[in-house]
């Protein structure tokens, strides 16, 4: 066989599929940004705002010094956990809205467990990982049985999980302003407070608490299991067409329900931290909307375990910087409500565009080697 | 009974600061230019309770050399945390207002030990001398005294005795107004009774008008609240006939035909003698509270709704409060029978912060 | 529990079920519409508070009611259409779609919304059915809003129109089959943009009812979820508009409950009356679900159930 010589320069630089698809994931949000923040600051003229003036106090509010930074830290926090509970099940081909439910159930469950253990004087170290582990199975147990009810009795599980987080909610209240709840509490119903010994403190030379990282590893690993693992592959398998999964021979309930139980963990230990790192008791503050907030981050992150955290950290540098757009420019809370919605709407919009940018599409005819 | 001794002596405090507030000022400055960060739990503008603070903080904008930075519906989660951190290291606040009472615990503490050149003032009787960092500090007024006054003409009101209560939760300072609405009702009508729903929430409005019209199915024919915004149960009463008493803020333009009258704070009496202080770049005080007899409290003018003799008895209790009168005046027993008041108390014993029970005399149950 | 306590609390349930179904009975028949066309859209919590604020606006400026509930439908118009002309672009996820314009929705009425908390607007009168029994209660509960019985009305017609009318056809079988209906020389988008258009426009006005009959007043805290649950009431109605009907009769009537069993003395345990609807609605689907048939109803297009 001849070796068929190629010459190199007669080809422009041509980078592979993969680099390109990188460069495509990078350059279409980026510019969706862009798009969102053109639009914005027409709906700011028409107001007779100064865009300028809006733009730098978000980045200001967000990134602009290393308070701003910890701050926007702090609040994605929660949310990579509550999107990675939105993203794991819909890679199975689920929408399951009730991450909320199963936060505010774990967070609950991490302070019932935590009242006998701390007044018990167990040491912190056994007492937190039982916090946590208990706040994670109940997460699982009440996302688990959205997705059980869902494959083995057919209840559609976007509705059941919607109901199920209105009821974890009046069972989280009905024992915080009842049986378990502090005495000394009076006018702020919550369970008894863990105490300062007791407390996930914040991470290193920072302020903001573990939850954080805590959802780094958790991201990294989910993402490993869902892309490199046979679990991931069947459960993708499964998203793609139960009917050809189910004729593999898969096993599609146990995957739908642990895919579920996966989600159910995740928000539930988001409870966990709220309760353990922040609150120090369970009271009715844990719910707090960061499961539904945890939908859109997944949605943006098109249910990639990896992509949710860059997403809920720009969910955090919002929220950071809407207190400051309210004091500086004197404009309503809501101000960033509609800047979250034309970013979302722009970004979705511009899903449209994956493969069809010209430049940014690798030349795969005759590529292959 | 130490701690009822300085909450007196800390209640004249504040009436001290506010008999000074009195004389004249001169021109008088602040050293440092002050900026203060107020938060508020829910939109400034809700009929209700941030209503009432906004309003209030108003008086403080006028203060030479003050300037007010706000920041509305901000949740009790760490999100109030970083806000005032926030407007600490990026707007320069040193002094933060934090008015929601879920505020407090761990949050306003925390802060106020991470900052101690700011201070902190937290809108609920909650700041305990020995534990808490001297930086921070509670005001609060007693707004059950002005809801005993709404169960004083309400009780001349009725034809049915039956008064509705649209609570949110069965949390001490909800329970006192409850209390007080039915013994100020009793004090001039022995028949009338107290019914009250809990709708669990604190903003509800779908609910609080079904609880509003639950009770009126059942009798009631005056109808008050303890919600965050009191608009929606009392446009309800005057929807269906019925008459109303406000709560938080005056809704009295409401209800024209049935408003009889409403329980309202008065914080510019404290936010004035804190502007004050800091016209003059003194401290603070750490712990202000008040009722009647210190001008925090008052109750919406009369409406259409109040007959002449409910005025009349209305205008009455507010002179009884103002000169001291107790309201729980023992024995009185809650309604399962319990006996939970001996003797009279004074309108600020602590030991009311810790109500749990509802009397004799209120139909529901707080559990 | 004695028989004239029983008796106010059907009293109450009755009169729930009238005075708080309405909005879901329109949130659930728009969404009902622009499912069955194959498309879903969750974000008719956003045109529902939008609804509520604009119809609020619309009548303390016009000091006309109705005129504020057609701006209302017409401001869910709007939004509904832009989602369905986002979600025709390819590869765009509509339940993504309308999750984003759930904040969108939201963040317009807040943002506008500020100057409209105070004042108080003109609103919908009733049609009191019940006066001529004597009973207060009664007639209260028989207090009826026209758009209920506009609602029901629309409800019927949406189920004739579905098995009967060209469009109602046309409609169903760009829902079930969208290649079908392309061989059919039907331009899919288009049917899909105007269900969602209409959808939108029934989910604004019950936003209206929210905020000019009852509870009839604006404010920030109006809705409590109401939109994203009348989404979750389509599904549970399994695509009938009449069922939808009865779904949110019965979420209303559940809803009545707990302040009901409170007003009669039985208050213990009240979070979990209050919470009735959901857990009798779960219950129901539980007990209701035949592993297959639910999907067997369901438009073969739509992504939700898949």
């Amino acid at each position: 066989m001849t070796a068929v010589v190629s010459p190199p320069a007669a080809r422009p630089i041509s980078l592979g599929p993969r680099t390109m698809r990188a460069l495509e994931a990078l350059v279409i949000p980026l510019g969706a940004l862009i798009a969102s923040a053109l639009l914005f600051s027409v709906f700011l003229i028409l107001l007779g705002k100064s865009p300028a003036t809006f733009f730098s106090l978000i980045w200001t509010g967000g990134f602009g010094s290393s308070f701003s930074i910890q701050n926007t830290l702090q609040r994605s926090a929660p949310l990579i956990l509550t999107g990675l509970a939105f993203a794991i099940p819909a890679r199975i081909g689920l929408t399951l809205i009730g991450a909320e439910g199963a936060l505010v159930l774990g967070g609950f469950t991490a302070a019932a467990v935590a009242i006998p253990l701390v007044t018990g004087g167990i040491a912190p170290v056994v007492t937190l990982p039982l916090m946590a582990l208990s706040a994670m199975a109940v997460g699982a147990v009440w996302i688990g049985l959205a997705g059980w009810l869902r494959h083995y009795r057919g209840v559609n599980e976007t509705i059941s999980s919607l109901l199920l987080s209105y009821i974890a909610v009046a069972i989280m209240n009905f024992f915080v302003e009842g049986l378990l709840r502090d005495p000394a509490s009076a006018n702020k119903p919550s369970t008894m407070p863990i105490g300062d010994a007791y407390r996930v403190g914040s991470m290193p030379g920072t302020s903001v608490h573990w939850g954080l990282a805590a959802g780094l590893v958790l991201a990294v690993a989910l993402w490993i299991l869902m892309t490199r693992t046979t679990f991931g592959f069947a459960a993708r398998m499964t998203g793609g067409n139960v009917r050809a999964a189910k004729a593999q021979g898969l096993p599609v309930g146990f995957l739908v329900v642990a895919c579920c139980a996966i989600a159910g963990a995740c928000a539930g230990l988001a409870g966990f931290y709220e309760v353990a790192a922040v609150h120090g008791q369970a009271n009715a503050s844990l719910v707090a909307g960061y499961g539904f907030t945890g939908i859109l981050v997944a949605f943006l992150a098109r249910q990639n375990p990896l992509a949710v955290v860059p997403v809920a950290i720009m969910f955090g540098a919002l929220a950071a910087s809407g207190g400051l757009i309210q004091r500086r420019m004197g404009m309503p809370d809501a101000t960033v409500l509609v800047l979250q919605g034309i970013i979302f709407v722009v970004l979705l919009v511009s899903e449209t565009f994956y493969g069809r940018i010209p430049f940014l599409q690798a030349r795969t005819t005759g590529d292959r080697t | 009974m130490t701690s009822m001794l300085s909450r007196r002596s800390l209640l004249k405090a504040g009436a001290a600061g506010l008999a000074a507030s009195a004389l004249p000022l001169g021109f008088a400055r602040a050293q440092t230019p002050i900026v203060l960060g107020a938060v508020y739990v829910g939109p400034r503008d809700d009929f209700g309770w941030n209503q009432a603070h906004a309003v209030a903080m108003d008086i403080l904008k006028q203060v030479p050399g003050v300037t007010v930075i706000e920041e509305e519906k901000v949740p009790e989660t760490d999100a109030v945390a970083q806000s005032m951190e926030s407007m600490i290291n990026l707007d320069g606040a040193n002094l933060v207002l934090a008015t929601s009472f879920g505020y407090y615990n761990p949050f306003v503490v925390e802060t106020a030990k991470k900052y101690p050149n700011v201070q902190f003032r937290h809108a609920a009787p909650l700041w305990n001398e020995a534990t808490d960092p001297k930086n921070a500090g509670s005001y609060f007024c007693y707004l059950n005294q002005a809801h005993y006054v709404n169960g004083v003409a309400a009780g001349l009101s009725t034809t049915s005795n039956k008064i509705g209560f649209v609570a949110a939760k069965p949390i001490p300072s909800v329970l006192s107004n409850i209390n007080s609405v039915l013994l100020g009702a009793r004090s001039v009508n022995p028949a009338a009774t107290v019914q009250v729903i809990f709708t669990g929430e604190w903003s509800m409005p779908v609910r609080e008008a079904e609880a509003a019209n639950a009770l009126i199915d059942a009798g009631c024919d005056v109808i008050t609240c303890h919600v965050d915004g009191p608009k929606v149960v009392v446009e309800t009463a005057e929807t269906r006939g019925v008459k109303s008493c406000g709560h938080n803020a005056s809704q009295a333009p409401l209800a024209p035909k049935g408003f009889i009258t409403g329980a309202e704070y008065k914080w510019e009496t404290i936010y004035k003698i804190y502007a004050d202080a800091l016209a003059k770049g003194e401290a603070l005080p750490n712990f202000i509270a008040g009722g009647y007899h210190n001008d925090m409290l008052r109750n919406s003018a009369f409406g259409a709704g109040a007959s002449p003799e409910a005025v009349k008895a209305g205008e009455a209790a507010i002179e009884a409060l103002k000169a001291g009168k107790p309201i729980y005046v023992g024995p009185l027993k809650d309604n399962t029978g319990k006996l939970v008041i001996e003797g009279s108390m004074d309108n600020y014993d602590p030991v009311l912060d810790g109500m749990n029970y509802l009397l004799e005399g209120v139909v529901g149950s707080i559990t | 529990m004695t028989g004239a306590d029983l008796f106010i609390v059907l009293i109450a349930m009755v009169g729930g079920a009238i005075r708080v179904s309405t909005p879901f009975m329109f949130v659930a028949l728009g969404e009902c519409l622009t499912e069955k066309s194959g498309r879903i859209n969750l974000g008719h919590e956003g045109n529902l508070v939008l609804g509520a604020m604009v119809a609020y606006a619309g009548s303390y400026t016009t000091g006309s009611p109705w005129l504020g509930v057609l701006m209302a439908g017409c401001a869910g118009l709007v939004l509904g259409a832009l989602h369905g002309w986002i979600c025709k672009l390819p590869k765009v996820n509509d339940i993504a779609v309308g999750i984003a314009f759930m904040s969108f929705g939201t963040g317009l009425a807040f943002f506008f919304g500020k100057p409209y908390i105070q004042p108080s607007a003109p609103r919908l009168e009733a049609i009191p059915l019940g006066d001529w029994t004597g009973n207060s209660s009664i007639a209260q509960a028989l207090q009826v809003n026209p758009l209920f019985f506009v609602g029901i009305a629309l409800s019927v017609f949406l189920w004739w129109a579905f098995r009967n009318m060209r469009w109602g056809l046309i409609l169903r079988m760009t829902g079930d089959s969208a290649a079908s209906a392309k061989a059919m020389g039907v331009s899919v988008d288009m049917v899909r943009l105007l269900a969602t258009a209409a959808g939108g426009f029934l989910a604004g006005v019950g936003g209206a009812f929210l905020s000019l009959y009852y509870p009839g007043s604006w404010n920030e805290g109006l809705s409590s979820g109401q939109g994203l649950m009348a989404v979750a009431l389509v599904i549970f109605a399994r695509w009938d508009p009449v069922r939808c009907v009865f779904a949110a009769l019965l979420f209303g009537a559940a809803g009545a409950i707990g302040p009901s069993l409170q007003s009669i003395g039985i208050s213990q345990g009240y979070y979990f009356f209050n919470a009735a609807p959901y857990i009798l609605t779960l219950f129901i689907m539980i007990a209701s679900a035949r592993s297959k048939s639910a999907a067997r109803e369901a438009p073969g297009e739509l992504s939700i159930v898949k």
